[in-house]
């Protein structure tokens, strides 16, 4: 297959160096969306705001597989999910403190995600996506049934607390800036990975994996480990958006939301580092001030996901940054 | 009326027979899957979507044309083929040259279309559809009750299962279609119309989920979701059954439907999960699934 054929079509160069093109550019963007943050509650709804930012690293985290290995997970609403029903657990009935139930989130869908990958590397492309979906629906059939997830009704009422029992996240002010610090940690873990000599290895299979092995390369524990990093930051997501909206839910770890990940990321477009965060925006306020159309959204979700397949590959950031050319 | 494992016998030959149904479904959706996979290199995850439009499809002809089931059980799965052949020709051409995951996101945008469409005008809850008159009623075997239209329904899809088969791997069409698999620019050197054969074999793949449509139409009933509700499962007997061949898409699909029931007797919990976890256990043991060439 050709190179110009591949699911990403952005390969991104290495903009660790600021004074380089790449670096200022990445700089720049980066600058842009710390601004758009720190205004976002002012002109937006807060909470609207912080739920956009945990769907934006959730889209991230996937966005590590898709455009950087590219692996194409349809069910990593199982690692949202899962993180999402733990980290709830943990605040609510063992009394955690909120950065602790977060990192008992963390640590399952961690967890969760070397065995789903462990089960599912070793398949390529098509069978890969199809075990994704099989395994996140059984995840959701087991959180369907267990007794700690109380089933159609979710855990709700989770305590915000304080962190590190001093920051009282019951203040919309201090919850914000928590939520966005998590969020640009996220942001910044995937952009440091994919910076990396490991993250460079990725690109590397993704382009030509049968190559890399013969350069010598253990394909399967780099894509295993990326594949649980992906995990991680994506139940890092799940986990603050429980401690955000309070409550966890089986529409955390359903299939829909594996499907909303997948467009949030090719809406804004795969394999750049911005594209999931601006696709994360588009989709969340889609659903927003479109939900009093009902299931037209589902429509509209789909026709978007049609378009995107068929008109435009490279997403909106990708488009923009090929006009700009920019590597963002 | 005996037991077997302290379970009354009527219970568990009739959660048997209910695998069996389920079983039919499956075997019939992978098989779909399974050829449409050969041909075009898609998985068609709008799959589900045109099992759920062959049901309606037929809920609709009845409604509003008086059209019986007998009739809808050749016109449902000709009418949603011709929508498939027009899908193909519209969206899935232009992504063939592409990564083959675009077509998986490509149809499973379509598939969000589809059930979105039909949830707005038939909301989330099921229409009913009469089991045709002359399968009504059924027969005391001794051991259980067999409802005519159940075993009309094993009967059938295991027929039209082989028939599949037997066109596939010994007619000379399917020679054509299996070498078109292979090699498709030395078939078309040869003067057949291979795009055409595409198009008709993805007609012909949606064709079968119309058909496991209608013949679930009477049982389940007909609702938007029917078609998500299932996919999951039948990607999972795909990959239990390897995508290598068409005859181990058909026996998975048969035997994971039973295994399904028979959970149900024993330990009920595990009925909606098994087929996943029998999923997991595979990939342990054999990576490409139990009948495949490849991973």
């Amino acid at each position: 297959m050709e190179k110009s054929h591949k699911m990403s079509t952005n390969p991104v160069a290495a903009p660790t160096n600021p004074f380089t093109r790449e670096g200022r550019e990445f700089g720049v963007a980066f600058l842009i969306m710390l601004v758009l943050i720190g205004v976002a509650p002012f002109v937006a709804y807060p909470f609207f705001v912080m739920q956009a930012l945990c769907f934006a690293l959730f889209a991230s985290a996937f966005n590590l597989l898709i455009g950087y290995v590219g692996l194409l997970s349809f069910g990593h609403a199982m690692f949202l999910g899962s993180a999402s029903y733990v980290c709830a657990h943990a605040a609510k009935v063992w009394g955690l403190e909120p950065e602790l139930a977060i990192l008992v989130g963390v640590a399952c869908s961690a967890f969760l995600g070397l065995i789903a990958g462990a089960l599912s590397i070793r398949s390529q492309g098509i069978y890969f996506a199809m075990i994704t979906v099989a395994l996140s629906q059984m995840i959701y059939f087991f959180c369907v049934e267990a007794p700690f997830t109380h089933g159609e009704d979710g855990i709700q009422a989770v305590p915000q607390g304080y962190v590190f029992g001093l920051i009282d996240l019951s203040k919309p002010t201090a919850l914000y800036l928590f939520t966005a610090a998590i969020f640009l940690f996220g942001f910044l873990a995937v952009y440091r990975t994919v910076n990396s000599p490991f993250g460079e290895i990725l690109k590397a299979i993704r382009e030509n994996e049968p190559r890399a092995i013969s350069l010598g390369y253990r394909v399967a524990r780099y894509k295993l480990a990326a594949f649980v990093l992906s995990a991680a930051l994506a139940g890092l997501a799940g986990a603050t958006k429980a401690i955000v909206v309070q409550n966890a839910s089986l529409t955390d770890v359903g299939f829909a939301m594996s499907g909303e990940v997948v467009l949030m990321t090719l809406l804004g477009g795969m394999g750049t580092l911005y594209g999931p965060v601006v696709g994360a925006l588009v989709v969340v306020s889609m659903q927003n001030y479109l939900a009093q159309y009902g299931q037209w959204v589902t429509v509209i979700q789909g026709a978007v996901f049609v378009a995107c397949v068929l008109l435009f590959r490279r997403g909106i950031v990708g488009e923009i940054g090929k006009a700009l050319k920019w590597s963002i | 009326m005996f037991e077997i494992f302290g379970i009354p016998s009527q219970a568990l030959f009739g959660q048997l027979l209910l695998g069996l149904i389920n079983g039919s479904f499956y075997a019939l959706l992978s098989l779909g899957l399974a050829v449409i996979f050969g041909m075009l290199n898609i998985i068609n995850f709008t799959h589900g979507a045109q099992y759920m439009m062959g049901a309606f499809c037929a809920y609709l002809l009845l409604q509003y044309f008086g059209i019986n089931y007998w009739a809808a059980l050749v016109i449902v799965p000709i009418v949603i083929g011709v929508l498939g052949i027009l899908i193909e020709r519209l969206f899935l051409q232009h992504v063939s040259k592409l990564d083959h995951l675009y077509g998986l996101i490509l149809t499973f945008g379509l598939a969000l279309i589809i059930e979105g469409l039909f949830r707005n005008y038939y909301g989330s809850s099921g229409q009913p559809y009469q089991v045709p008159e002359a399968l009504q009623g059924g027969r005391n075997l001794g051991f259980m009750f067999l409802p005519n239209y159940r075993a009309w329904v094993i009967v059938f899809s295991a027929f039209v299962c082989f028939s599949t088969w037997f066109t596939i791997e010994k007619t000379k069409l399917g020679a054509y279609l299996r070498a078109a698999t292979e090699n498709p620019a030395l078939v078309r050197a040869f003067g057949v119309n291979v795009p055409r054969m595409i198009t008709l074999t993805y007609g012909f793949g949606v064709g079968l989920a119309a058909l496991a449509g209608v013949l679930a139409a009477p049982i389940n009933q007909v609702r938007p979701g029917m078609g998500a509700d299932i996919i999951a499962v039948v990607f999972a007997v795909v990959v239990i059954g390897g995508m290598g061949s068409i005859l181990g898409s058909i026996v998975t699909g048969f035997v994971l439907g039973v295994v399904e029931g028979l959970t149900k007797v024993f330990y009920p919990e595990a009925s909606n999960t098994v087929v996943f976890v029998i999923m997991a256990i595979v990939l342990l043991i054999k990576p490409a699934g139990l009948f495949g060439k490849v991973a």
